[in-house]
Formats: structure tokens, C-alpha cells, sequence
């Protein structure tokens, strides 16, 4: 698929007469632009960097931590917008994605592109330049291991993809750390690791009731391509991970009890929707939906804990 | 109504104007927000704007 000359294709023709051809002036809403960033994965991100931010043991003015949220959120949205620009096909072929501007037509898959490279240009120059490089440079790493790793490679060819892609999503918090502290530890591994093991279980749960819509696009989700049942037990072992790591800051003395309470708790309901799964067959996907579903509020829950129960040391010094 | 001559390129239509407009706002309100962020960091960062740790 070309990112640049692609649009053609779902913009109908091209205006001109016989020596020049014309490119279509663009419809493209301004709203148009703000989808392509992936608003609603755009606050998952900011929140967990905030979170990363937030924890860390060391103080920062409050504009240099909002620059620092910006422009992880900016980052975020530039994935989100080359994420579109090459995946119009697949997109187009989802009913969960299909009335996505490029695949409607509304933006050109090289206006997509384009508007992807400028904000990470901005995002990553921006952070380096008034926080500290050590982000940045985990931001653009971020950015490309999204772009390039997830969306150009694995995602159409393994069933791997979203295991290792589950990577780009899990760094927000290490970048919102560095950006506090200027440096790594455990503690934001950890962070790392709980979001790493939270993606399988919540996307194959997805993917065990779309999977005709991945098998239409061809991507070679877990469920499609490994069969419904070898997709029930990875869940399963995946969840058997994630629950005692989502424990760990606590068992670690990272958290306090309070989020120790809470990632007892949350994390046997996710183990017991887990089992569910591993029960169920098709065509019944109650306990997948559900799975899907608390699993959003399983992370949510995690993060803005340890943010209550950590206070705000690195937003307030 | 006459048809437009072919070296005038494109002309656009009242609803391409409009989204072209509205683009347009919507980089001026970008550049300014761009413009009022460094402006009020270099007062955050002061002296220190130009000390950058790797």
C-alpha cells in the first residue's frame, strides 16, 4: 500500500483536465484531524504518563509537567494519525473502524502522514528541548515502535502483534517518570510491565467477538489465526501474570495498602473473568465482552490508586 | 453560467472553502498556543532554559 498516492483511491477521481491533473481539494474537518489522533487511546496515555509522572520521587514546576503531558499527548496522537494513514485498508474492512476519516475519504492517507510526522517532529523536539531528552528520546522510540514496528510489520504478519506492539502502549508511564526524574528504575519497569501484560487479555477478549472482522481484513489476530480456544487459554496465562504483577508496587513497598487492596481485588476479577473465558464457547461471547470491558477499568482503577495513594510528589515539590 | 477556463486551476466550492477556512483557524490557534507555550517556559526555565541534561 502507498501511504502518499493511496488516497486516490478512496477520494474518487482525480479533478483535471488532459496536460494537468489536479489533486481533489480536501473536505477534511478539523474534527476530522482530532480523530486521527485516537482521542479516547490519546487519554488512556496521558493519564498512565501522568500517573508515571506523578509517582515519581522528584518535583517539578507545574508548566514543565503540563508541557511534558502535552507533548506525550501529542506524541500519542502523531501514532494514532500514521497508524490511519497506513492501515486505511484494514480500516476500512471493520465495521469498528470503518468510518474513520481515511477510510471514509475524508483525509488522504499522505495528509494523514504528513499531519503524523509534524506533531511527533513537534511532540519529541518540544519535550527535549523544555524537559529533558532522556523523554523524549522514549517518547519518539514510542513513537516509531507504534508506527513502524506495530502497524508496518507485526500487525499483518504474526499473531504476536499486539503482544509486542502492547509495548508502545505500555510506555507512557516510563516517559512520564523520565520526564520527572530525568532517569529509569524499577518502579516505572513495573509500571511498564503491568501495562505489557494487561494488553494480551484485553485485546483477544476484543478480538474473540470481532473475529470475523479481523479474519475480513486479514489480520492475523490470535482468535483467527490459532483458533478460539488456543485464544481462551493465552488469555487465561496472561491474566495468570498480570494479577500477582498488578500487586507488586505493593508487595514491593512502592503502594500502599490502599492499592494493594485494590489489586487483590480487581485482579480476581479479572482472574475469574478469565476462567469464564476459558469455559465459554462460541457462539456465546458474554464473558469475553465483559472481559473487554473491566479490563479498562481494571487499569484505570490501578493507576489512579497508586496516583491517590502516592500522592502528587512529582507534580508538586 | 460559464465553465471555468482550465488555467485557473481549481475552484472551489463553497463547502471546500469553508473546511479550508476552518483548517486554516484551527493552525493560527495551534501556532499561537505553540508560540505562547516557549514563551512562557523560557520564563519557567529562566538562565536554565539553555542547560538541557541528556
Amino acid at each position: 500500500m502507498s501511504l502518499v498516492s493511496g488516497g486516490a483511491d478512496y477520494r474518487g477521481p482525480v479533478a483535471g483536465g488532459a496536460g494537468i491533473a489536479y489533486a481533489e481539494p480536501s473536505l477534511a474537518s478539523v474534527g476530522d484531524y482530532i480523530a486521527l489522533m485516537k482521542p479516547r487511546v490519546m487519554s488512556l496515555v496521558v493519564f498512565t504518563a501522568l500517573v508515571g509522572l506523578a509517582v515519581a520521587p522528584a518535583s517539578m514546576h507545574p508548566l514543565t509537567a503540563f508541557t511534558a503531558l502535552l507533548c506525550i499527548a501529542v506524541g500519542a496522537g502523531a501514532s494514532g494519525a500514521l497508524n490511519m494513514a497506513y492501515d486505511a485498508d484494514i480500516d476500512a474492512c471493520m465495521t469498528r473502524t470503518s468510518q474513520r476519516p481515511v477510510p471514509k475519504g475524508r483525509v488522504r492517507p499522505g495528509e494523514a502522514l504528513a499531519f503524523g510526522v509534524t506533531l511527533a517532529g513537534f511532540s519529541v523536539v518540544t519535550l527535549g528541548l523544555f524537559v529533558n531528552w532522556l523523554s523524549a528520546g522514549l517518547l519518539a522510540f514510542t513513537i516509531f515502535f507504534y508506527a513502524v514496528i506495530y502497524t508496518v510489520w507485526l500487525k499483518r504478519s504474526t499473531p504476536q502483534n499486539i503482544v509486542i506492539g502492547g509495548a508502545a502502549g505500555a510506555f507512557p508511564p516510563m516517559i512520564g517518570w523520565a520526564a520527572a526524574t530525568g532517569s529509569l528504575s524499577l518502579e516505572p519497569i513495573l509500571l511498564f510491565a503491568i501495562i505489557f501484560f494487561w494488553t494480551p487479555p484485553h485485546f483477544w477478549a476484543l478480538a474473540l467477538y470481532k473475529s470475523d472482522d479481523y479474519a475480513r481484513a486479514g489480520v492475523p489476530m490470535l482468535p483467527v489465526v490459532a483458533g478460539d480456544m488456543a485464544a481462551r487459554r493465552q488469555i487465561l496465562l496472561y491474566t495468570l501474570i498480570l494479577a500477582p504483577l498488578g500487586i507488586a508496587p505493593w508487595l514491593l513497598g512502592y503502594a500502599g495498602l490502599l492499592y494493594g487492596m485494590t489489586a487483590i481485588i480487581t485482579g480476581a476479577i479479572m482472574l475469574m473473568l478469565a476462567v469464564m473465558i476459558y469455559r465459554e464457547r462460541r457462539p456465546k461471547d458474554a464473558a469475553a465482552r465483559k472481559m473487554f470491558a473491566f479490563s479498562i477499568l481494571y487499569l484505570f482503577l490501578l493507576f489512579a490508586v497508586l496516583l491517590v495513594n502516592n500522592g502528587w510528589g512529582g507534580l508538586i515539590g | 453560467m460559464t465553465e471555468p477556463d482550465k488555467d485557473d486551476g481549481i475552484v472551489l466550492t463553497d463547502a471546500q472553502k469553508r473546511a479550508r477556512r476552518s483548517r486554516s483557524i484551527a493552525i493560527a490557534w495551534a501556532l499561537a498556543a505553540l508560540v505562547l507555550l516557549f514563551f512562557i517556559m523560557t520564563l519557567v526555565k529562566g538562565p536554565g532554559v539553555l542547560i538541557r541534561p541528556i
